[in-house]
């Protein structure tokens, strides 16, 4: 739309932005917001960069529970949001620098929750020990609840341990934070799977169960070879596992992946260390659509995987009932469809590709045969348990969902946001509360004023790229599969990497009344983020600024009215705290003030580290 | 002033101008003036003035005095020719540019100590010999750099900061300026861009002697609540006479305006001048009634602000003496120095 006819339709004014919602300035720490369990991560990466680790770590720890196993594997939704991305290229490497914080944190016992040798009487089931189950027993055991853990498998941490190799995720690591969580003395059934249910609610009479099961089974391809090769067919996830376990030591020399997302990214560099020679990726869609981050598709990459896009498995060959290699439909684009996906068709062209083995890794569904259909725990049209989205509870009272088994396949940090939700909910039900009821953050903003052009953080901003990671030699890591790829940064490295934070916590702080419009804030902002102008409906507002804002996602900050009539008006979108406009200002009317927001859990015991911010 | 210099990282989406410069290219470096001087301000309208009209920092000079108002020049334009001369001495170093290179853009800026009290003599020859140039004086009432004291614009209605009052009445520069014959005056706030950056890149475009009078709040010194060189007096008595639109050669003017109410004045270099008048009784181009303008605005109490006075046809101090039309870096060294004998020739006839 043009300025003009958006000037025409603007009826009105921007109403004055409420500050004292403490989501207002959670939202500029964009990585905190974009994190599903809003971990600080400026404080953090400033704690880093002063060499605090161990409390860089347990402010990780109290919102993520994991950040050992974050550090290395995280999804990081954080990153894509970091303001450093839109500011220059790359991103701030958040997570590698969560993994700096596990890495040197030293001795950390001391600073865990106490838990309570009197237990208050309430018993909770936990099935599945995937990081969702084991989040919601870190909240509760602090609080005195008796936590149950079943799980089918011999050891804990879900598809942390049988899915994610341990090239990216040693298993020592996987050990320490899964451990720390059951020496709070949950009660473990390893080699437990359930198969009922209902067997299970009428049995020992839990007070609450959470269901954190995952989403187990892995699609197959129902085409033309499939039976015939069914040996050397493997289902991705599955042989994952079976590799985890070492129950599979070996692949054959060519190997055919088939899929685009994280999971044939695992499995392709899985099989190079199991002696595959030839392995290929093979995906349906263009490359650009491709699932799998962009980071987990360069590591492969690097390792000499091909991938081929555009190619559509047709039939699996077979020669003297054994297979021989799989044919391949190319596809050609044509067009959009509605959602802005690539619409394909068969290009009539077909490829084959000789194998040995072939991985399929194309999806992972949810699958509840041991729940029954008649016990009040409703299911949907796709048959998938119908879960509230704040409560995490199903529609049979004390039945709770999260982690992948609530709405399908996420990740790690979605599992453990769910962990938290589920717990306050469970304590909520086990008191009688309402779950609907859901306990506020906690926030402050506190000056970081220490003198006339000093802050207590650094505000300089320098032009750094992002520090690269270290990796191990290659012919060593694709030789044994327990080898970590990547070696993390030294403190060295870690500083470095730090300083890029621009530290979007420290917020800039506006008080109308003291401002006498002298415009030196906005002739000095290096990012033109401030104007002083007449107030106007918020799409005309958002036009008439010295850069038009049209990043949307990102909020306008706007002041009450000054004394010539004008507001201030400040595209949040690239200002770089770096403070100038504080610094500038004659009268204080900007303030630096640091922002601290804590995300209630249900154990104020795992929240002391972020406490101690808001006293 | 700050301790870290500004951020070299610019808005992703900040325009361009013609020549693919951004108006952080034509900053200078940080500045050391108080926080929300009125200074500071002048100097971002200059920067965003240069930025607008496209011009290349290289074809620019600035030239100043003393004074914070004289130190501005650092600020600004970084890649541009520069001197800081003496207290008072800006128009004669200006004037020795001029005639070396008159194809250079000269922006002189002072303050109202440096032009009004040790250099008004200096001023007066300025205007008088018609320098093609833009004059602007930060003008704050006082002698910021050295601590504040009543400088010659000061009213004597405004008292220091600690109450002591002004025994003078006020030098108004732009009456003089007028008086002076010069072709091009106004008058704007630092606190108001929206009228000060048309009326730079007017005097910018204009042939001839340009002079602007900014009234530019000195925090420190001079912006007490008796003060009239303040942010908040000078807001509650600004009288705009007209306002401006400054459209240049290559814009077409689009908007229709009212006989009458409204002038367009070609300007040197086919840019355009579109002036509204506020004051009906105002006529710019006539400089008796510019004088009175101002007079009866100061007479009621307000500060007559806008383009006060200008002539379109006047000549500069090239045109009077008839120059060559080259700098005198691009003579070459044969006619620039003819040798003895030449002299000798010119000797011969004043005999
Ligand atoms: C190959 C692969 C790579 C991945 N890589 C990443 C990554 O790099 N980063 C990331 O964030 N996420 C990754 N993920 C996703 C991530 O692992 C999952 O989203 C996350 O583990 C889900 O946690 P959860 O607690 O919901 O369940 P899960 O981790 O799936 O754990 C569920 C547990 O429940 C057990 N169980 C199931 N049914 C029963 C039953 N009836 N009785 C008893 N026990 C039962 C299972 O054995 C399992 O141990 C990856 C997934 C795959 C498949
Ligand atoms: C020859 C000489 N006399 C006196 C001074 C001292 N001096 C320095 S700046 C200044 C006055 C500056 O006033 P103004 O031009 O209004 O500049 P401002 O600092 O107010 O911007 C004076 C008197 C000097 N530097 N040189
Ligand atoms: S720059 Fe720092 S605080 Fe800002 S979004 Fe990135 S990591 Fe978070
Ligand atoms: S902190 Fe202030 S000066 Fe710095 S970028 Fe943000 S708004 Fe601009
Ligand atoms: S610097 Fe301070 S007083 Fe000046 S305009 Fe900005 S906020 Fe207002
Ligand atoms: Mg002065």
């Amino acid at each position: 739309m043009a300025p003009s006819q958006i000037e025409a339709r603007s009826r009105g004014r921007t109403a004055p932005t409420n500050t004292s919602s403490p989501q207002y300035f959670h939202k500029v720490v964009d990585c905190q917001w974009a994190c599903p369990t809003h971990t600080p991560v400026p404080e953090y990466i400033r704690l880093i960069a002063q060499g605090r680790y161990a409390a860089a770590f347990m402010l990780n720890w109290e919102s993520n529970v994991f950040p050992a196993i974050l550090g290395r594997v995280c999804d990081r939704p954080c990153e894509p949001a970091c303001r450093r991305g839109r500011v220059e290229e790359k991103p701030v490497a958040i997570c590698r620098l969560k993994r700096v914080a596990a890495d040197y944190k030293g001795e950390i016992d001391a600073f865990m929750p106490e838990i309570p040798k009197e237990k208050n009487g309430k018993r909770i089931a936990l099935i599945g020990a995937g990081p969702a189950s084991l989040t919601v027993a870190r909240d509760l055991m602090p609080l005195g609840y008796s936590c149950v853990l079943f799980e089918k498998d011999p050891r804990g941490g879900g598809l942390m341990r049988t899915n994610i190799p341990s090239f990216r995720l040693p298993v020592g690591v996987l050990d320490e934070e899964v451990e720390r969580i059951l020496g709070f003395g949950v009660e473990a059934r390893f080699g437990h799977e359930i198969k009922s249910l209902d067997v299970l609610l009428k049995t020992e009479g839990f007070d609450a169960v959470f269901i954190g099961t995952g989403a187990p089974k892995g699609k197959d391809l129902d085409i033309p070879g499939r039976r015939e090769a069914a040996a050397n067919i493997h289902i991705g996830i599955d042989w994952l596992t079976s590799v985890a376990f070492e129950h599979v030591h070996t692949v054959g020399k060519r190997v055919v992946v088939i899929g685009g997302g994280n999971t044939a990214m695992d499995c392709c560099r899985t099989s190079l260390r199991l002696g595959g020679m030839q392995v290929t990726v093979t995906v349906r869609s263009p490359r650009r659509v491709m699932k799998a981050s962009p980071w987990e598709i360069e590591d492969a990459e690097h390792e000499g995987i091909p991938i081929l896009d555009n190619h559509a498995p047709k039939e699996f060959l077979v020669e003297k009932g054994r297979l021989k290699g799989v044919r391949f439909q190319k596809m050609k684009e044509v067009g959009l469809d509605k959602s802005g996906r690539p619409r394909l068709e068969p290009s009539g062209e077909e490829v084959v590709l000789e194998c040995d083995d072939v991985l399929m890794a194309i999806g992972q569904e949810n699958s509840f045969p041991w729940i029954e259909r008649n016990i009040g725990l409703e299911f949907n049209e796709w048959d998938m348990p119908k879960v509230d989205e704040v409560t995490m509870m199903s529609t049979r009272p004390g039945v709770f969902f999260g982690g992948d088994a609530a709405w399908g396949p996420e990740n790690i940090i979605w599992a453990v946001a769910h962990g938290h939700q589920a717990a306050i909910s469970i304590d909520h039900f086990c008191h009688g509360k309402r779950l609907t009821e859901r306990p506020q953050p906690g926030a402050n903003l506190i000056s970081q004023k220490m003198g006339i052009h000093e802050w207590s953080y650094k505000n300089d901003y320098a032009p750094l790229k992002r520090v690269a990671m270290p990796h191990a030699d290659k012919a060593q890591a694709l030789r044994n599969l327990k080898v970590e790829v990547e070696l993390g940064y030294d403190d060295k490295l870690a500083f470095k990497e730090a300083e890029r934070c621009l530290n979007c916590d420290v917020q800039t702080v506006f008080s109308a009344p003291l401002c006498i419009e002298c415009d030196a804030c906005m002739d000095i902002c290096p990012v033109d983020c401030i104007n002083f102008l007449n107030n106007e409906a918020e799409p005309l507002l958002r036009e008439k600024l010295r850069v038009p804002a049209h990043n949307k996602t990102q909020d306008i900050y706007v002041s009450d009215n000054l004394k010539t009539g004008r507001i201030m008006a400040k595209d949040e979108d690239v200002c770089l705290h770096c403070g100038l406009c504080a610094e500038r200002c004659p009268t204080g009317a900007w303030d630096m003030q640091k922002f601290m927001y804590v995300e209630a859990q249900a154990a104020q015991a795992c929240l002391t580290h972020h406490n101690a911010y808001l006293r | 002033m700050s301790y870290i210099p500004k951020p070299s990282a610019h808005h992703p989406a900040l325009p361009r101008n013609t020549l693919g410069l951004t108006r952080r290219d034509y900053e200078g470096t940080m500045s050391t003036l108080c926080a929300g001087c009125g200074h500071d301000s002048i100097t971002a309208a200059l920067i965003e003035s240069c930025f607008e009209l496209d011009i290349p920092a290289h074809r620019i000079a600035k030239v100043s005095g003393i004074g914070c108002s004289s130190k501005a020049p650092t600020y600004f334009l970084n890649r541009s020719h520069g001197f800081n001369s003496v207290h008072g001495r800006m128009p004669s170093i200006t004037t020795g540019a001029a005639i070396a290179n008159r194809d250079l853009v000269y922006i002189g800026v002072s303050g109202d100590g440096d032009t009004a009290s040790i250099g008004l003599g200096q001023f007066c020859h300025a205007v008088r010999r018609r320098l093609n140039m833009t004059y602007i004086v930060m003008n704050n009432g006082c002698y910021g750099l050295t601590k504040g004291q009543f400088s010659a614009t000061n009213d004597k209605a405004s008292p220091s900061k600690k109450g002591e009052a002004n025994p003078f009445d006020a030098i108004d520069l732009c009456q003089l300026a007028i008086q002076l014959g010069a072709g091009f005056v106004a008058r704007s706030f630092s606190g108001d861009k929206a009228q000060l950056i048309p009326l730079i890149k007017a005097a910018l475009s204009y042939n001839g002697f340009a002079f602007l009078d900014v009234i530019s709040p000195c925090v420190t010194f001079n912006n007490h609540p008796t003060s009239t060189k303040s942010y908040d007096y000078v807001r509650a008595h600004n009288q705009a006479v007209d306002s401006l639109d400054f459209i240049e050669e290559k814009e077409e003017i689009t908007a229709s305006y009212a006989e009458g109410t409204s002038l367009a004045v070609e300007m040197h270099d086919g840019s355009r001048l579109l002036l509204h008048k506020l004051d009906e009784q105002h006529d710019p181009r006539d400089a008796d009634a510019a004088l009175m303008a101002i007079r009866t605005n100061a007479a009621k109490g307000a500060v007559a602000t806008g383009l006060l006075h200008i002539n379109e046809t006047q000549q500069d101090m090239h045109d009077i003496l008839a120059t060559d039309a080259r700098p005198l870096n691009a003579v070459p060294m044969s006619e620039l120095c003819p040798g003895s004998r030449a002299l000798e020739a010119i000797n011969a006839r004043l005999r």
